[in-house]
Order: structure tokens, then sequence, then C-alpha cells
């Protein structure tokens, strides 16, 4: 294990200037996600347009450098996208931090797939996996409208 | 008292973590067993073990017996009365639950209240909420100060006349604070309120005096105390063990069993229902006789120095701040740093061999006082060294220059 391949740059830059974060006006859906061990608490908010794209994507909360990164790049990746893209997404990611598989999704960029995968030294520690998974969970949940708050506890 | 001397006694302390010696400073939330008690449970298994109770073979007389020594033991260690104010349970959890279970199945009605602090544990809240739901009760919370300190006269003013039961730590599991037990138990039999004191962080770091403290119930958790996991203790009055109904039903509980009616066994029996952990019953006697050999008061005085040497080298460094200042402190230190979370902090850490606890530490109540999410808690033990501390703090500064603080 080495502490470099988990607090990378862009995870500390993230972590400390996180974008998108406030609550975003006129948004259309919207979820909380908590994780009890650590009291980490997330509240994602997403603005659907007429044509089924993520206009925006912001979040409040409070947590980890890599909770916080993990939710700043997810918003910045996932904006612009339609639905069916961000569940792709979604689902590429956690798969990668669970089984470390590659990222899959042709709909990122080069870019973009340096910056999530800059979150995949969180599978070298399993007890720091649900910090960054909290938010992608939340999103989710948002996009589907489910009124019950995320726990991670609950969560595989 | 030679320290290294009390180290090599503990097995784990000669295993790398994460290619580093381990610095183990997660002590408030259980303690590292010494030889001698990991040595008698297996000798235990392998050349004694049986059921205690009714058996009349000659392996379960000797296992009884075995099992009745560390009650005896457990008596004298905290100065009870009576063996049979001794009761063994699962946890100092499940001895708090039986208290307030049994207490309010007899004597909690709606509207009465139960006075608690803002600096318990959810061991010491959750069982008295379930009277709350159940029951109507009312959970009153007495305020602590900045310092992490019980305001005795806010303390006071809390008492009502419904007031049926008081619980309170004996010591912060967050703040390292004493609190002061004795002048508490005083102002509630004043009124003749019964005080249960949650004792599982104090158990192994302070002296215990249950006659002189007068409390009514006491709550020890044994694999804190240098013991193995799966045994609480709980001390009672004997005059509450024989007035309150029993807790867990089952066998060895009982003294004669009908169609139309059930007598319970005497004291203490009557509370230990099923098979009990006997192994780890029997071997925690080791675990007294390993404090003893020590000398409680060689124990607090070394762990005093610690966590003096602890406090004194944070401070000093840049950006952590330290949870509390209280009067009486024990060997418990939580602490932030400006712009690391608690759990980087803990991953830092253990990446140096350094195991730390990171979060609210069953304390949301107290955090949420505090205002702070989750803290950073580094917590003593008796084998514990200057130099570990050292190793402590340089991990911290290493936390500063992963995340660039100034």
């Amino acid at each position: 294990m080495d502490l470099k391949e988990l607090y990378q740059d862009i995870i500390l830059e993230h972590g400390k200037s996180p974008r998108n974060f406030g609550k975003c006006e006129g948004h259309s859906h919207e979820a909380k996600g908590y994780n009890p061990l650590c009291g980490d608490k997330v509240h994602v908010y997403l603005k659907m347009n007429k044509d089924q794209k993520v206009e925006e994507l912001t979040f409040e909360g409070s947590g980890c450098a890599i909770s916080i990164a993990s939710t700043s790049i997810m918003t910045e990746l996932v904006k612009g996208k339609s639905f069916e893209v961000a569940k792709k997404i979604v689902d590429d990611f956690l798969s990668m931090i669970k089984s470390g598989s590659e990222m899959k999704s042709k709909d990122l960029s080069e870019d973009q797939k340096i910056k999530i995968m800059s979150l995949s030294g969180v599978k070298q520690y399993p007890m720091r996996v649900k910090c960054a998974t909290l938010s992608w969970h939340t999103l989710i949940s948002a996009m589907e409208n489910k009124k019950i708050e995320v726990n991670t506890e609950k969560i595989d | 008292m030679n320290i290294e001397n009390i180290k090599s006694q503990f097995p784990i302390f000669s295993k790398k973590i994460n290619g580093k010696p381990l610095v183990y400073l997660d002590n408030s939330n259980s303690s590292q067993k010494p030889h001698s008690v990991i040595n008698r449970l297996n000798d235990f298994y392998k050349n004694e073990f049986s059921n205690i109770g009714r058996s009349i073979h000659s392996l379960s007389v000797n296992a009884t017996n075995k099992f009745d020594e560390t009650r005896m033991s457990v008596k004298n260690f905290i100065n009870a009365n009576s063996k049979d104010e001794i009761i063994f349970t699962k946890n100092a959890t499940e001895s708090i639950n039986l208290v307030a279970s049994t207490f309010g199945q007899k004597y909690i009605k709606k509207g009465d209240e139960i006075l608690i602090t803002d600096l318990e544990h959810h061991s010491n809240y959750v069982p008295w909420h379930y009277l709350r739901e159940n029951k109507g009760a009312v959970i009153k919370f007495a305020p602590i100060n900045d310092e992490g300190d019980i305001i005795i006269s806010e303390f006071e003013k809390l008492i009502t006349t419904k007031t049926k039961i008081i619980a309170i730590t004996h010591l912060s599991n967050v703040t390292g604070t004493i609190v002061p037990i004795k002048e508490i138990i005083d102002i509630a039999h004043k009124k003749n309120i019964p005080v249960l004191v949650d004792g599982c962080q104090s158990a192994p770091h302070i002296k215990i005096d249950v006659k002189d403290l007068d409390c009514d119930f006491y709550a020890i958790s044994c694999h804190k105390v240098y013991g193995p996991t799966g045994v609480g203790i709980l001390y009672a009055k004997q005059k509450w063990l024989e007035e309150l109904p029993p807790y867990i039903g089952g066998g060895g509980m009982i003294s004669e069993v009908k169609k139309n009616e059930i007598s319970y066994a005497p004291l203490p029996e009557k509370y230990e229902a099923g098979t009990m952990p006997t192994a780890e019953v029997v071997a925690f006697n080791e675990s007294i006789k390993f404090m003893q050999s020590v000398g409680i008061e060689n124990l607090v005085n070394h762990e005093k120095e610690l966590t003096y040497y602890a406090l004194e080298k944070l401070k000093k460094i840049n950006s952590v701040n330290i949870i509390g200042s209280p009067k009486n402190k024990a060997s418990v230190i939580s602490f932030t740093i400006k712009g690391v979370h608690p759990h980087d902090i803990a991953t830092i850490l253990d990446e140096d061999g350094v195991a730390i606890r990171a979060g609210h530490h069953c304390c949301q109540i107290l955090h949420q006082r505090l205002n702070l999410p989750a803290t950073a808690r580094a917590s003593f033990g008796v084998y514990n060294t200057k130099e570990d501390i050292d190793i402590l703090c340089k991990a911290v500064e290493n936390c500063r220059k992963i995340f660039d603080l100034k």
C-alpha cells in the first residue's frame, strides 16, 4: 500500500476545493446519503433538462478528502450526460472501486478517465471504499427519485 | 515499573503492521491481551473444558470452581460486598440493558425521568431510549462545559421528583473526563435516586471501589481490561438484584419449573441464563492478576505521565486541536487537525503502524454538542511508551505534510 496512490494531488485538490458545491436552483431530483460509521453526509441536487440530460449536478455535505473529492469529480463527469449514460458511468465507477476493473465507458474523454482513475487507489483500503462510493449511490437514488436516504451500511 | 517488561508480555507487539512496529493507541476501543490470558484460554479448552453448573463429573466441578474464582477476584478487584453482587454478562452494553430493562419494567411509568449526560456512550443512552419508546419515560441530558466537565449545578437542577434513575459514565471515552461520580452519587442518594455508573473506560485506568462510591450499579467491559471479548460485568447492590425481575430466561437461572409456575435461582445465577462464556470468564481472572501485578497505582501514574507528555507534544503541532481540557483527565486524547478529516488522519497514521480510532466513537450526542462530525482519538494502555507517542506525533506531522498544511 502506498499513501501516495490514495492521496494523489488531484484528490487532495478536489478535496480542498470541491467543484459544484452548493444547492443548485430549480433542481428536479435530489437525494441524501449517510455513512453511519463516520457520520459523513451528502446531499445531491440534480437538474434535468427537457432532453433528459443532466444540466446541473451539485452537492452539499461534509466528509473526508476521499469522499469530497470523489463527489466533486462525479459532478464534473456526469454533468451534461444523458440519464442513461450517467447510470452507466456510475455502474462502471462502482465496479472499478470494488473489483478493480477498468473504466469501460466510451462516454468519457481520456482526461475524464484519468481523473476518475485517480480514485482507484481506494480499493487498496477496504475501510475507505464507502467514503468514495457514498455520493455515487446517492446520485443513483436521486435519479430514481427514491425518497429514502442512502445508508452505506444497507448497500453492498 | 518496567514498561519494556510489560510490553513483552503482549505477543501482538512482536508483529509488524504495514512493515512497522505496532503502536496501538486504540485502547478505549479495546485492549490487547497478555500471554497469560491467551494461554489460559488455550489451556482451559485443551485440558479443563466443561460446561459449568449442573453436571456431577469432575471436569464440570473444576470448571465451576474456576468460574467462581473469577467472580471472587472481580468482587475483590472492585471491592464489592459479596460475590453474589457480581453478574457476568456478554459485555457492558448488556449489563446496562439488563438494568434499564428490569428496573424499567418494575419502576418506570409514563412521564418518569431518567437523567443521563451529554458525555454518554450510545450504550448508556439507547437502552434508556427503549423506556422512552415503550413506557413514555423522559430522558434528560445533563450538560457539559467547553472543557468537557459536567456542570454539577446544572446537573442538580435537572433532578426532579420524577427522576427515577441516574445513569452516568465514570470516564468519557472522548474527552477523557474523569467524572466526580462520588459527588454525584451523594447528590442522588440524598434524594433517594439510584445511580448506574458506566465503568467501561474507568475499569482499565483508575481504581474502582464500589463500596466507597456507594453506586447502585456499575458496568464493566472485560475486553477493555486486558481480558477476552464476550464477557462483561454488572455489579449491583444485592438489594437491587433481589428486588428486580430476571432479565434473560432459560436454563441455569431457574430453581423449579412447573407447567403453571416457575421460580428463579438465587443470586447470582438468577441473572446468568444459558451457557456462559466459560473459558473467557475463567481467563479473565488472569487479566485481573495482570492488573494487580502491575499495581493500579503504578498503572495510573504511568498513564498520567504518558497523557501529559502526549498533550504537550500534540499541542505544539500547528493546526492540531485537542478536544476538551477537563479538570481530571485519563488517558484518552481526542483531536482534530484543521483541514484533515479524522478518517484521513486514521488512514495516514495506520501506514506508520499507528492504530487510532476516527469517527464519533459511539458518542453522537457529545459530537453534536462539540459541533464536530468526527474526531480522531488516541487512547493509551499500560504497555504504551513515550516512544509510541513520539511516533504518533511524527505520523501527525506526516498528515500535515501530505495535506500541505502550513
